[in-house]
């Protein structure tokens, strides 16, 4: 079976730091306090969305007008992640991987209905509940609201036709994107993808989701160390992460730059009972992996502050610390940007590219995803040689 | 003889030897399968809840004992879960893979996206009022229902896909995925790539969808997509007919276990048929309709006969996306003139019986093209009263057709620009 390497050789990153590679490199360093909106949704604090120049990458209005800020957000970033990779002229044939949750609901709409109805008998709420849903919804909130329609928008506005799927699964929809969209240039389905996915953290439809899930860190923004002494807890992140992949060849003949190589991609699940830990799931994804490693090699880490999780990923990189090589930087990038669940993965590998390239770069970035529910995922990101040769 | 276990690509053949169906005609394969040859309808009048103030009161909904009961119908989440668990257990028990009570590859879900129900919200809204908060806001619901875990495993994504991992031991992470009416195909498409590049031996496809509630009718009633025949149920899913005025919405579930050929016959399994092609396309013309000159839909066609290393002629049969919306239809006779040409074989649509089963549409439909070649019988196009001048195809009109083919087209065309289509091939003999 053909097995070609793959690239990143394009990135579109937008998080509460701004978007593009500079402003972006910050969640790297950590030489800035963190963006953190800590009243809007109080008590939960979120990192915002930076102000977005829409019409640079949704230049009709109309296109915008049919998408609400999670929509906008990932078509956004996807466009970034073309124009980065300079494959405009490539959309019609470029595949198209989307990690995605749910769109906004019109949670005004949403409240006056709860309110007017909650205290009615079954028999009185349920022919009202449709009466307000019928006079109140609006026909593009309910396309702004599809899964599915953030891919339809990306064909839409940037033409990517080649094809189209929508993962969807939080943290590891984003993992397995990635993995599928690589696999299938790897094996010579294809020259060019678009992969990646979007969060809007300033949402409460979505807080009500992860607050069930007693997931959710309250009060003051935190590093991650001290929430974990308070019982964990995450802060959620608006980001918006694409990747264009590329296979070797087609990125050399079009004499496009390489950013990294995706040297290796593996998602896993574990139950999380028992024996069968995500600690051990992750040892199992980096069997094949852990012969790579080089002394000093990054990580990239997808902790997001949940308790469980957090704890057990740490338990992880402990025990590759201990088989060796020594490891380098461990990069907690969601006390930077936050958790971005669908996004994390995408953004978290276009921060190792990034992190490759800059002077005095770690050998190698180990990327990792630990799903604050479930999925785990490991990725190796090697720079490329001198030359672009790969 | 033996027949070659891999294909002109020298990927593996990809053989399916167990499916399992649950759809408005009836739980199980054989009860689904007969009420499709009958021409029976599954389409009723919703019971299930209150109609008042829809536009669309009709619906192909698969009703459980639970949804009688106190607490109302179940959600959507659960729903979906439960006839994709009925439908994988068919397929499973039909396919004997299983080692040891587990399966031997990974799960690919076509699944519609899931949220927080209307009975949690007014419950949250409820406990709310009686801590004398403001009930009318979000941050005093959340504060109200506090923690509760299965709540959050049936409002997250991940939620249905790992119940049905865990439950039936596969194997790595499941892929939940949604594209729009073209999910269930893209699920088998998943298996099949899985499969072709030896990265797995077996796959468990499943599509299902359980989102026939109120909030759900409203939205697509607002994009005007539902038939308002509501008179007559069983004769509102109309594809092709010059009448059609939408779809009718629909639930259901299929499942497929797919598995190399090779490894089929290792074991000696029974082998329903193959999936030789899959072909896709996606159109950047409009969010909910297609670009008139039917390029994605064409290319999706074309490229799935490709993939199979077929040419058009060798296609016996078309199982058609066939909505019943004025559009649908229309685009897909575009793309049936444009692939066959002047002699285009017989397409009908399974929808005419069960409605549009969204998420779970493709993988239904696939099953149902396998049946059609393993009893040599072509599913009939009910409700097809007045012909469409602008439609001139064989929908196999009102009854089953006895005729042999050995390999099916099934189209599976989603909003979004979403557009996947499946080459299925008969069972190889010797």
């Amino acid at each position: 079976m053909a097995t070609e390497p793959v690239w990143i050789t394009g990135i579109g990153l937008v998080s509460c730091l701004g978007e593009g590679a500079n402003a972006n490199l910050g969640a790297l360093d950590r030489t800035r306090p963190p963006v953190v909106d800590e009243e809007g949704f109080a008590p939960f604090p979120v990192h915002p969305m930076p102000p977005l120049a829409l019409d640079r990458q949704i230049p009709k209005r109309g296109d915008q007008r049919q998408m609400e800020p999670w929509q906008r957000l990932g078509t956004y970033a996807a466009g970034l992640a073309i124009d980065h990779a300079g494959a405009r002229g490539l959309a019609a044939d470029m595949h198209l991987v989307v990690a995605a949750g749910g769109g906004e609901r019109d949670t005004a709409l949403d409240e006056a209905i709860v309110s007017e109805l909650a205290a009615l008998p079954p028999e009185r709420a349920g022919p009202l509940l449709n009466e307000r849903l019928a006079g109140g919804l609006r026909p593009t909130l309910f396309l702004a609201q599809l899964s599915n329609l953030m891919a339809g928008n990306i064909s839409i506005v940037h033409g990517v036709t080649g094809s189209s799927r929508t993962f969807m699964g939080e943290e590891q929809a984003g993992a397995d994107s990635v993995r599928i969209a690589a696999a299938r240039l790897a094996e010579g389905r294809g020259g060019i993808a678009l992969v990646g996915g979007a969060y809007v953290a300033g949402r409460w439809d979505m807080l009500l989701i992860h607050a069930l899930g007693g997931l959710l860190h309250r009060g003051a923004w935190a590093p991650m160390a001290e929430r974990e002494g308070r019982g964990g807890g995450m802060v959620t992140g608006s980001v918006g992460a694409f990747l264009v992949l590329e296979t070797r060849s087609h990125a050399t003949a079009r004499g496009a730059r390489g950013l990294a190589e995706i040297a290796s991609v593996a998602t896993g699940a574990a139950r999380r009972t028992g024996g069968d830990t995500a600690r051990a799931s992750a040892a199992g994804l980096a069997g094949n992996l852990r012969s790579l490693l080089r002394p000093g090699y990054a990580v990239v880490s997808g902790a997001s502050g949940a308790a469980g999780p957090t704890a057990e990923e740490a338990g992880f990189l402990a025990d590759l610390r201990e088989a060796g090589p020594a490891q380098g930087p461990v990069l907690r990038t969601a006390e930077a940007i936050g958790h971005s669940f669908e996004a994390a993965f995408p953004a978290n590998l276009a921060l190792a590219a990034l992190a490759l390239g800059r002077p005095e770069a770690p050998p190698q970035a180990l990327v990792t995803g630990f799903g604050c529910w479930r999925g785990e995922a490991l990725a190796l990101v090697e720079p490329l040689r001198e030359g672009g040769g790969g | 003889m033996s027949v070659s276990t891999e294909d002109h690509l020298g990927r593996p053949l990809v053989a399916v030897t167990g499916v399992g169906l649950v759809t408005p005609l009836g739980f199980g394969v054989s009860g689904s399968w007969a009420g499709l040859l009958a021409g029976r309808s599954g389409i009723r009048r919703i019971t299930r809840f209150p109609t008042d103030h829809l536009k669309t009161t009709i619906a192909g909904g698969v009703d459980l004992p639970e949804d009688a009961e106190p607490g109302g119908p179940l959600p959507a989440s659960v729903r979906v879960e439960r006839f994709a668990a009925l439908a994988a257990e068919e397929a499973l028990a039909a396919s004997g893979a299983n080692v040891d009570g587990r399966f031997p590859g990974p799960l690919f879900l076509g699944m519609p996206p899931v949220e927080v129900a209307w009975p949690l919200r007014m419950d949250a809204a409820r406990r709310a009022a009686r801590n004398n908060a403001d009930p009318m806001r979000y941050p005093a619901m959340i504060e109200a229902l506090g923690e509760r875990q299965d709540a959050f495993e049936a409002s997250c994504f991940a939620g249905v896909g790992e119940h049905l991992a865990a439950r039936f031991g596969t194997r790595g992470a499941p892929i939940s995925l949604s594209t729009a009416c073209a999910t269930g195909a893209s699920a088998i498409q998943l298996g099949v790539e899985a499969i072709q590049r030896r990265e797995a031996r077996a796959a468990l496809c499943i599509g299902a969808e359980g989102t026939v509630e109120a909030e759900s009718l409203i939205r697509f009633s607002l994009l005007s997509a539902l038939s308002t025949r509501n008179e007559e149920p069983a004769r509102a899913s109309r594809p092709f007919d010059k009448t059609r005025d939408g779809f009718v919405m629909a639930e259901g579930a299929a499942a497929l276990v797919l598995e190399s050929l090779e490894e089929a016959r290792a074991r000696g399994a029974e082998v329903l048929g193959l999936v030789l092609g899959c072909g896709e396309r996606a159109d950047s013309f409009h969010r909910t309709r297609s670009n008139p000159s039917g390029d994605a839909i064409i290319g999706a066609m074309r490229s799935a006969i490709a993939d199979a290393g077929l040419e058009p002629r060798d296609i016996g049969y078309v199982n058609a996306h066939g909505t019943g919306t004025p559009e649908n239809d229309k685009m897909e006779t575009l793309g049936m003139r444009a692939v066959f040409g002047d002699r285009p074989p017989p397409i009908s649509s399974n929808k005419s019986m069960i409605g549009h089963t969204l998420s779970a549409a493709g993988a239904i439909e696939a099953i149902f093209s396998l049946l059609a070649m393993r009893d040599g019988v072509l599913p009939p196009t009910i409700n097809h009263e007045t012909p469409d001048p602008a439609i001139d195809l064989d929908v196999v009109p009102n009854q089953a057709r006895e005729q042999r083919v050995e390999r099916v087209l099934s189209n599976s065309f989603g909003f979004g620009g979403q557009n996947v289509c499946l080459v299925l091939g008969a069972a190889p003999r010797g």
